[in-house]
């Protein structure tokens, strides 16, 4: 699937609370391609992945996705371009009492009518393909475990099995492995990688730890106060460029440098718990 | 500071001041107006009826025969309840879901929402506010009218007026939980009622239970008091019972209601259990 932004603008909130989250980028997503987005928090990663699932509307500029622009679609169609791309948020949200097997399962809601949605509810469809996501990131033992038991990495990796269900030809992955281990974090990210390269589907992922995203992606966006401060190939990436992405006051060398996560907190859970 | 000590007050003190007095100006003229003169309690006459009464409830009715009777009625009124809160949830549920604002597909977004789903949404609560403004034992005395007397009276009278409060509560259950599971599935393009069962609904599913337990116990009143008016069950049994001032049977129903009440409480504590 083929992405592309032109001169896009997204504001957040409205009226005297309103911010520009998105100013004026434009940007081309190749169909199968593979991108990972760096930047500062608070740069706009989220607000530019939400933007790619057609889940904020462009203030100005357009959205194009295989060609067509989704906000001039009717409700319906555009909709069903939702159900085509598949965003993971950094803490998916979990309902506490829901067993694993469910929320993985919910991956491929789009694909399926009400009628076997609910099926599915009464006794699962397809638990194979949901032991076989779950076991694709080291958790097939906790299929049937209620999501309020499992870590803040364990549903990280929840979230990333439900994408293995939800055959997208666009996969957009914000912060997958901010939870994870160095190691397990590694792996994670090349089990999505191989799924996104074997459905042929273009993936793009928000990361903090730019060794990571070097190491891993042969294409990096550098987004800084929600604009594109840089966009190449991964060899051409200097440190000097990284320096810049993350201020100047940043002394730490950069090569050694993985942010602490800090702009996404545990999921709020003001109740039933 | 020390010297000050004795001195001090509590700034809050004036505002509690002033609440309790206000709130005093404010009871007075109601009661006034409701008439209420707990005097008449111990007026002479008044003491000597309700102690021979009260005389009569001991030792509760407990024959055989009217044990069966009282259980029968109790039966009765129990099911009379439970298919009207059956029917109350076919009215609420549906329209809760409708009126759900976290489920708009076409919010996603955009701040602002269609019109006319807005207007919709407002005529459902409009809808939900006419069911309940009605107290069922006006419905029931409409459909005494209508279909006569019995029970099915009680039970449409019982789903009208329970489905707007299940609804109107289902609402404000929905809007309060956690939304952004349901946000989540609907940006990854599930539809409303996915949405709602993978989304809301795990989130809910307690509240919902022990609210609607607790509204079918509220529906067993409803239900004998119904009685009253030509329903059948315990409120028709008790009202027999009353005018002919036999104590002891009163008594034993008003027993029977605490036990079912103790039941419900039960239910209820069981059900969140095994949800949770």
């Amino acid at each position: 699937m083929t992405v592309s932004l032109e001169n896009v603008t997204v504001r957040l909130g409205r009226g005297s609370d309103a911010r520009v989250a998105i100013d004026c980028m434009t940007l081309d997503f190749e169909s199968g391609e593979q991108v990972a987005i760096i930047g500062p928090s608070g740069a706009g990663k989220t607000t530019l992945l939400h933007t790619l699932a057609c889940a904020h509307e462009p203030a100005s500029g357009t959205l194009l996705i295989d060609g067509l622009n989704p906000w001039t679609m009717n409700d319906a169609d555009r909709h069903r371009q939702r159900g085509r791309a598949f965003l993971a948020p950094q803490a998916p949200p979990l309902p506490p009492r829901q067993r694993v097997i469910t929320a993985v399962l919910a991956g491929r809601l789009p694909q399926q009518s009400t009628w076997q949605a609910l099926r599915s509810l009464v006794y699962p469809l397809d638990a194979a393909a949901a032991r076989d996501a779950l076991a694709a990131f080291k958790l097939e033992d906790k299929l049937t475990l209620r999501c309020d038991r499992l870590s803040g990495g364990e549903r990280q990796r929840v979230g990333l099995a439900r994408m293995l269900l939800s055959n997208a030809p666009l996969i957009l992955l914000d912060e997958p492995v901010s939870a994870l281990d160095p190691v397990l974090g590694a792996a994670a990210l090349e089990t999505a990688q191989i799924a996104a390269r074997q459905g042929n589907a273009t993936l793009v992922v928000s990361l903090h730890d730019v060794n990571l995203a070097r190491h891993r992606f042969q294409r990096l966006i550098g987004v800084r106060e929600g604009r594109v401060q840089f966009d190449l190939r991964s060899e051409l990436v200097t440190d000097e460029l990284l320096a810049g992405l993350y201020g100047a006051e940043l002394t730490l060398a950069v090569s050694e440098l993985t942010l602490p996560d800090v702009d996404n907190p545990a999921p709020k859970m003001t109740r039933c718990f | 500071m020390h010297a000050d000590s004795q001195h001090w007050r509590d700034p809050a003190w004036s505002g509690r001041l002033t609440l309790f007095l206000v709130s005093l100006l404010i009871l007075l003229p109601t009661g006034y107006f409701a008439e209420f003169n707990p005097l008449v309690l111990l007026d002479k006459n008044s003491l000597r009826t309700s102690g021979h009464f009260l005389a009569t409830f001991l030792p509760p009715a407990h024959s055989s025969e009217f044990l069966r009777l009282a259980a029968a009625a109790a039966w009765k009124t129990v099911a009379i309840a439970t298919v009207g809160i059956f029917f109350a949830l076919l009215i609420a549920v549906p329209l809760a879901i409708i009126a759900n604002q976290a489920l708009s597909i076409s919010k996603i977004g955009r701040d602002r929402l269609c019109t006319l789903c807005q207007s919709f949404r407002y005529a459902i609560r409009w809808l939900l506010i006419a069911l309940r403004s009605i107290p069922e034992l006006v419905w029931a005395l409409l459909f005494v009218r209508a279909v006569g007397l019995g029970d099915t009276a009680g039970v449409m009278a019982i789903a009208l007026t329970y489905g707007g409060m299940l609804g109107k509560v289902f609402i404000e259950i929905f809007e309060s939980s956690e939304p952004e599971a349901t946000r989540a599935l609907l940006r990854n393009g599930a539809g409303r009622m996915q949405a709602f069962f993978y989304g809301t609904l795990p989130a809910c599913l307690p509240e919902l239970v022990s609210y609607t337990v607790y509204r079918w116990e509220c529906a067993i009143r409803a239900s004998v008091i119904m009685g009253f008016v030509g329903a059948g069950g315990l409120g028709q049994q008790m009202e027999l019972s009353m005018r002919m001032l036999a104590g002891a049977e009163v008594f034993t129903f008003l027993a029977i209601f605490v036990i079912l009440v103790w039941i419900a409480d039960l239910i209820s504590r069981e059900l969140r259990r095994i949800l949770d």
